[in-house]
């Protein structure tokens, strides 16, 4: 059974037509890319199915129950965890205090507790940084815990959103172009853990221009093109299919092709 | 032992209340000092609110007004210890801050300053207009709370500036205490972390409506607190310390020192409390030279004192 459905899926931003009847859907521990030309809605779908857009037409399924409506933290709760296309960084926050707001929803106690800085308090902030640190050595991230967020280069943050979405040990993870900026290493380095946390269960649903990377980690990709999904597949079909040639890909696949090749 | 950051604000700060008396030429220096804390506090509660939350309140100085007229009317009225009619006023104040706070934080963007600005006019108007419970304009006596006869029946016998500069300056640790306590919490990131990125922190799931209300309720309870600290000290109330000025002095005072720094917040309160007394001598030209200190200091410190001058000693150490 799937575990993240998409059906009919549409938005419009006054006249415009921003997505339309966008339906798919991610199993457990598969990785889905959603590919298309700049302006082809992909991020609008991921605002839709993460809460932040309220979604005109269709519906989002999580594990079988509706959660179109649902607000982002009420999603967050349910499992599903994002990051983001244009950095969402908590500046003034350190490395590891960006990754211990993560674990938000773990963290147990009340306000009055925090206030008077009771032991259940200190123990549940305790243990949010302990594995705070784990994460952060998983992305890499380790040595630049006690850093200012804001010092840190772009392709450091982009893995430090997804340190951040970790945390939450989502059941669904939405990552909007996380290799965006990043160097050939850097890259390599994000697919590799991309494929890790797929391997332990958690569906990704990733947005990523860099067509390597997606042909070679996707179990199966969407395409969109002006709002309209106009193919989907296994990733050897799509960069065979003539209309997906035609509406991005083109030389960028038979670059991609030669090097599976 | 290695001492938190935490333990060592704490300790300066009260350490710096209990020996600045020695420097004191007069007992009137004790007023001054009593007037910092409570100003102090005061603004504590909006570091919570503007430094961690990054939520602007422009009508602070109602719930400062609820907390001061508590005190004076809840022993009238209802017979309660002033001390007692302290809590009552805080609790009242915490619950309309939730009343009022809950539909507009809700929305995004200004609507807080607006409707706070309002709700701040609305309290001194009716703090000024029911001359009949309140005495209106001219203000009303507040009953001492004989906290100062009871240090006296165990042997403490202090004069009366004195006890309230040391009953406030310990009101203010335990505000500042408390505020730390929550800056490192659960509670104190979500804060942050809204203030840092909304939708982020909503990916995350934290609602952020909700601790943008808790955040409000806090510092409307301190505000609310210090306004009874003030009526219990002066013995006398009027409605201007529900004033509009009061809001924006309090704003002023958390903006100054450094909104993210509960100690420079506190910082900021002395300076903004002492320079008008030092001013005092060109006196026509205070509001003028208070006006250009703000100015000078958001041009060159956009985060306030402390913490730009922290950061300056930093990088000049490096």
């Amino acid at each position: 059974m799937s575990l993240l459905q998409i059906e009919g899926l549409g938005i419009d931003f006054g006249g415009l037509r921003a997505v339309n009847d966008v339906s798919f859907s991610l199993k457990a521990g598969e990785i889905v890319s959603v590919i298309g030309p700049n302006g082809a809605g992909k991020t609008t779908l991921f605002n839709m199915i993460s809460g932040v857009y309220l979604p005109g037409r269709g519906k989002v399924m999580l594990d079988g129950e509706d959660v179109t409506r649902l607000s982002p933290h009420l999603l967050a709760r349910r499992g599903l965890s994002r990051t983001f296309q244009n950095l969402q960084i908590f500046h003034a926050m350190t490395v590891l205090e960006n990754a211990v707001v993560g674990h938000h929803l773990h963290e147990r106690g009340n306000i009055l507790a925090d206030l008077l800085s009771l032991p259940a308090s200190r123990r549940s902030s305790r243990e949010s940084e302990e594995s705070a640190r784990r994460l952060l050595d998983r992305v890499g991230l380790g040595r630049a815990a006690e850093q200012e967020a804001g010092s840190l280069s772009y392709g450091a943050l982009k893995r430090l959103e997804i340190a951040r979405a970790l945390a939450l040990k989502p059941r669904v993870l939405l990552l909007d172009e996380p290799a965006a900026g990043c160097n050939a290493v850097e890259t390599e380095e994000i697919d590799h853990l991309i494929a890790q946390v797929a391997a332990e269960g958690v569906s990704i649903l990733l947005v990523e221009h860099d067509m390597k990377m997606v042909m070679r980690i996707s179990n199966h990709i969407v395409v969109l093109d002006h709002g309209e999904k106009i193919a989907e597949g296994e990733p050897a079909a799509i960069a065979r299919n003539p209309r997906v040639i035609e509406a991005y890909l083109g030389a960028q696949a038979t670059e991609a092709n030669n090097a599976d090749g | 032992m290695r001492l938190s950051s935490k333990t060592i604000t704490l300790l300066g700060l009260a350490v710096v209340i209990a020996i600045a008396p020695v420097f004191f030429p007069s007992s009137f220096y004790y007023r001054v000092g009593s007037l910092i804390f409570v100003n102090g506090l005061a603004v504590t509660g909006l570091v919570i609110l503007i430094g961690y939350a990054g939520q602007i309140s422009l009508g602070h100085a109602g719930f400062a007004g609820i907390g001061a007229y508590a005190c004076a009317l809840a022993p009238v009225h209802l017979g309660l210890h002033p001390a007692l009619a302290a809590v009552l006023g805080a609790v009242l104040s915490g619950i309309i801050a939730w009343l009022v706070g809950r539909p507009i934080l809700r929305l995004k963007g200004y609507y807080l300053a607006v409707a706070s600005l309002g709700f701040g006019v609305l309290v001194s108007m009716v703090l000024a207009n029911e001359a009949a419970i309140t005495g209106g304009p001219d203000g009303m006596a507040v009953e001492d709370p004989g906290l100062r006869g009871a240090l006296k029946a165990i042997g403490i016998d202090l004069s009366n500036t004195e006890f309230w500069y040391a009953f406030s300056g310990l009101v203010l640790v335990i505000g500042a205490w408390l505020a730390l306590n929550l800056y490192h919490s659960p509670t104190g990131r979500a804060l942050r972390a809204l203030h840092g990125s909304e939708v982020a922190a909503r990916a995350v799931g934290i609602d952020v409506a909700g601790y943008k209300l808790k955040a409000f309720v806090i510092s409307a309870v301190y505000a609310s607190v210090s306004g009874s600290l003030l009526a219990l000290q002066n013995k006398f109330i009027t409605p201007d310390v529900a004033g509009f000025m009061h809001s924006i002095e309090m704003v002023t005072m958390t903006v100054l020192g450094g909104a993210g720094s509960v100690i420079g917040a506190i910082l900021g309160a002395a300076i903004l409390t002492i320079l008008p007394q030092i001013l005092t001598v060109f006196q026509e030209y205070e509001q003028l030279l208070l006006g250009l200190v703000m100015m000078l200091v958001m041009i060159f410190m956009r985060d306030g004192l402390l913490p730009s001058i922290a950061r300056r000693l930093r990088r000049g150490g490096e």
